[in-house]
């Protein structure tokens, strides 16, 4: 491993703490995977062997795993993942003509890295947020009811340099990296930014108080 | 009229809905010390009669699932919620899970507590990364307040609760699939029997029980059975979240006794949009064989969406309207179980890459008559052949869409191409050159 020494370190700390939650160590792979890609951007190779020494599997158990889940990257990725949701309902809804106004800008084509390393670019499947459709994901946050317009915006700003906020999130998307940190268990403090519910959220909620229903009523 | 009942989302539209104080100050944890008073057995029980049935898609009852563990021989026993909400149309767990962690959590200490479970998970899928952080924070806010670890206010009873975030697999969503998944291997079903119940999580007894199943719990142990009976129909008993998406005015969460109907729901939420009709809908999922207008006051409950000839699965109205193309919604939801047939089950595997090859000739105006009758074909080469449910659901869309809209497919035969202008499906302006948008996206999914 090409690890530094702190780098080292650090990563056996966090490993330790993360193996501690479960009664059996090997469940801790995947948050495992998740805390490597938070420190080199991808499931390195050296990303491989540290899971494997930590939880005492081989090289090719841990690399059976990585490959199966589409959250881990093969190879170097953007600091930005951005996902274009295209399943059927997002799809229809315009997400396959946002698909194609946001590869078009950034030149590049699904599971590819704009040159600058700044966006790599993914068709989503369905990301549980069918009543914000079309959607769009930006390193896992919610960017809802996207139109083409919005969403090459969105892509400018990143490529800009620029912070972006999701409509459901933090007040910025964190990068892929510390984004990782948070999937492999570590709080990052942003859990109280945002909203904690977007309009089609509530939509059921406030018919019913326009309505005056109660459980009462309800449940006549 | 069948009106709405906001049990799960009665406080998300209050501020910071998700911390324990919101939650606490409107009756939250109330039951969860309520339950701690009382036997387990009799909590098994109230499950049980309440007739609360899952909310993951299956529908099996949750009481009994409880019931199905062995006597406890005094070792681990675990309860794992299935927060992998990843079926294309189904929004409800994740919206809960943002608005309001807690019902969670109160609920997934009272199960535990009735099933004699000290360490229980929560395996939300990887791609919601808010909800994870909205999880955390719960769970290290109800350890703070003596609502989970040792000696829960001061029963006796120890409950070590651990979040687990996924990687991106919906085939993780099958529970055991996902118990592989939880233990650090790839996300693949097993083989049936043994069930959960007896050897799940590392081969000791386990629940593996949806989000909305076990957020319904506490709202039965404050108010009681009679309360939850009352709503729904004779066998769907309680509440569920009906998640309305597409070509609706309003689309969003409506939580309302189950059977209510599509016709009510949908005038909750304004009608479809302006100046279009309804064409069909799925009623529980992209796994769920279509409806169309015909099924408008078909009553949303299991068994009479079963009657129906579709499922209720997990209430996720995706509605569609006469712009849309019925065999490129179906097409790109059979790219979708392609993409994530785990690979385990060779008639899913290869069954569905063959699929998507029939579909896309079609879409594209290049198949032929003949090419119908074998997408049928090959769905009778899939359905009931695998492990799991993954493969049946892959033909439902096939099979239900020939039936309701078999000359649709054989436009696209004579016209030799799609007869539908995709972009006047969208909620925005374009204009579209159809073949060339989808000829782009060829071998995205490869």
């Amino acid at each position: 491993m090409t690890y530094d020494e702190s780098t080292l370190e650090k990563l056996k700390a966090d490993a330790a703490e993360v193996r501690g939650r479960y009664p059996v160590e090997r469940s801790a792979l995947l948050p495992l995977l998740h805390l490597v890609q938070s420190v080199d951007g991808y499931v390195s190779p050296d990303g491989i062997q540290f899971c494997a020494e930590q939880l005492d599997l081989t090289a090719a158990e841990v690399s059976a795993v990585a490959t199966f889940y589409t959250q881990y990257k093969r190879r170097p990725s953007g600091e930005y993942q951005v996902g274009v949701c295209t399943n059927t309902l997002c799809a229809v809804m315009g997400g396959d003509e946002i698909w194609k106004r946001v590869s078009e800008r950034c030149g590049v084509g699904h599971d590819e890295t704009t040159e600058d390393g700044k966006i790599s670019l993914e068709r989503l499947e369905c990301n549980a947020a069918c009543d914000f459709a079309p959607v769009v994901m930006v390193n896992w946050e919610f960017f809802d009811n996207m139109t083409p317009e919005t969403a090459l915006q969105l892509v400018d700003d990143i490529l800009d340099g620029k912070a972006v906020k999701p409509s459901r999130g933090p007040d910025e998307v964190p990068t892929f990296k510390e984004v990782s940190r948070v999937l492999a268990g570590f709080e990052d403090g942003r859990a109280d930014q945002g909203v904690g519910a977007g309009e089609p959220t509530l939509a059921g909620l406030k018919t019913a108080k326009e309505q005056g229903w109660t459980l009462e009523g309800g449940a006549k | 009229m069948t009106e709405l009942v906001p049990v799960l989302s009665d406080i998300w539209d209050q501020e910071q809905s998700w911390k324990r104080d919101t939650y606490a100050a409107n009756g939250g944890y109330t039951a969860l010390k309520k339950a701690l008073g009382l036997d387990k057995a009799d909590l098994v029980q109230m499950v049980k009669d309440s007739g609360l049935r899952g909310r993951g898609g299956a529908g099996f009852p949750t009481g009994m699932k409880w019931g199905f563990l062995p006597p406890d021989d005094g070792k681990p026993r675990y309860l794992v919620v299935n927060a992998d909400e990843s079926e294309p149309g189904t929004c409800k767990d994740i919206p809960l899970m943002m608005a309001n962690p807690h019902v969670l959590i109160e609920g997934v200490a009272i199960t535990s507590y009735a099933i004699r479970c000290n360490h229980a998970f929560i395996y939300l899928r990887g791609e919601v990364v808010h909800v994870y952080r909205r999880l955390l924070q719960a769970v290290r806010e109800a350890y703070e307040a003596g609502d989970l670890g040792k000696n829960i206010h001061g029963s006796g009873f120890d409950l070590d609760v651990t979040v687990h975030a996924g990687a991106g697999a919906y085939i993780c969503g099958e529970e055991t699939a996902l118990l592989d998944s939880l233990e650090g291997r790839r996300g693949q079903p097993r083989l049936k029997p043994p069930f959960p119940a007896v050897a799940g999580l590392y081969a000791r007894p386990t629940v593996v029980n949806n989000v909305e199943s076990v957020a319904s719990v506490p709202a039965i142990v404050n108010n009681g059975v009679e309360w939850f009976t009352a709503m729904g129909t004779e066998r769907s008993k309680g509440h569920g979240i009906f998640s309305l998406s597409g070509h609706v005015k309003r689309p969003g969460q409506y939580e309302a006794p189950l059977g209510i109907t599509l016709r009510e729901l949908l005038e909750m939420a304004g009608g479809m949009r302006e100046g279009h009709e309804l064409k069909f809908w799925t009623p529980g999922g992209s796994s769920t064989p279509i409806f169309t207008e015909e099924q408008l006051d078909t009553p949303l409950d299991y068994e009479s969406v079963g009657a129906a000839g579709s499922m209720l699965g997990t209430r996720a109205l995706q509605i569609f309207d006469e712009t849309t193309c019925v065999v490129r919604a179906v097409t790109r939801w059979t790219e979708f179980y392609k993409h994530e047939s785990c690979g385990k089950c060779t008639p899913c595997r290869e069954g569905t890459f063959w699929l998507t090859q029939i579909l896309k000739r079609l879409e594209a105006g290049k198949g032929t008559e003949a090419d119908i009758q074998q997408l049928l074909d090959t769905c009778d080469s899939i359905a009931g052949r695998s492990f799991c449910a993954l493969g049946d659901g892959a033909t439902s869309s096939i099979i239900s869409s020939v039936k309701k809209f078999r000359e649709e497919y054989e436009r696209h035969v004579t016209e030799g191409k799609c007869p539908f202008d995709h972009a006047a499906s969208a909620l925005f302006t374009y204009s579209s050159d159809t073949a060339s948008d989808e000829a782009t996206t060829e071998e995205a999914h490869a």
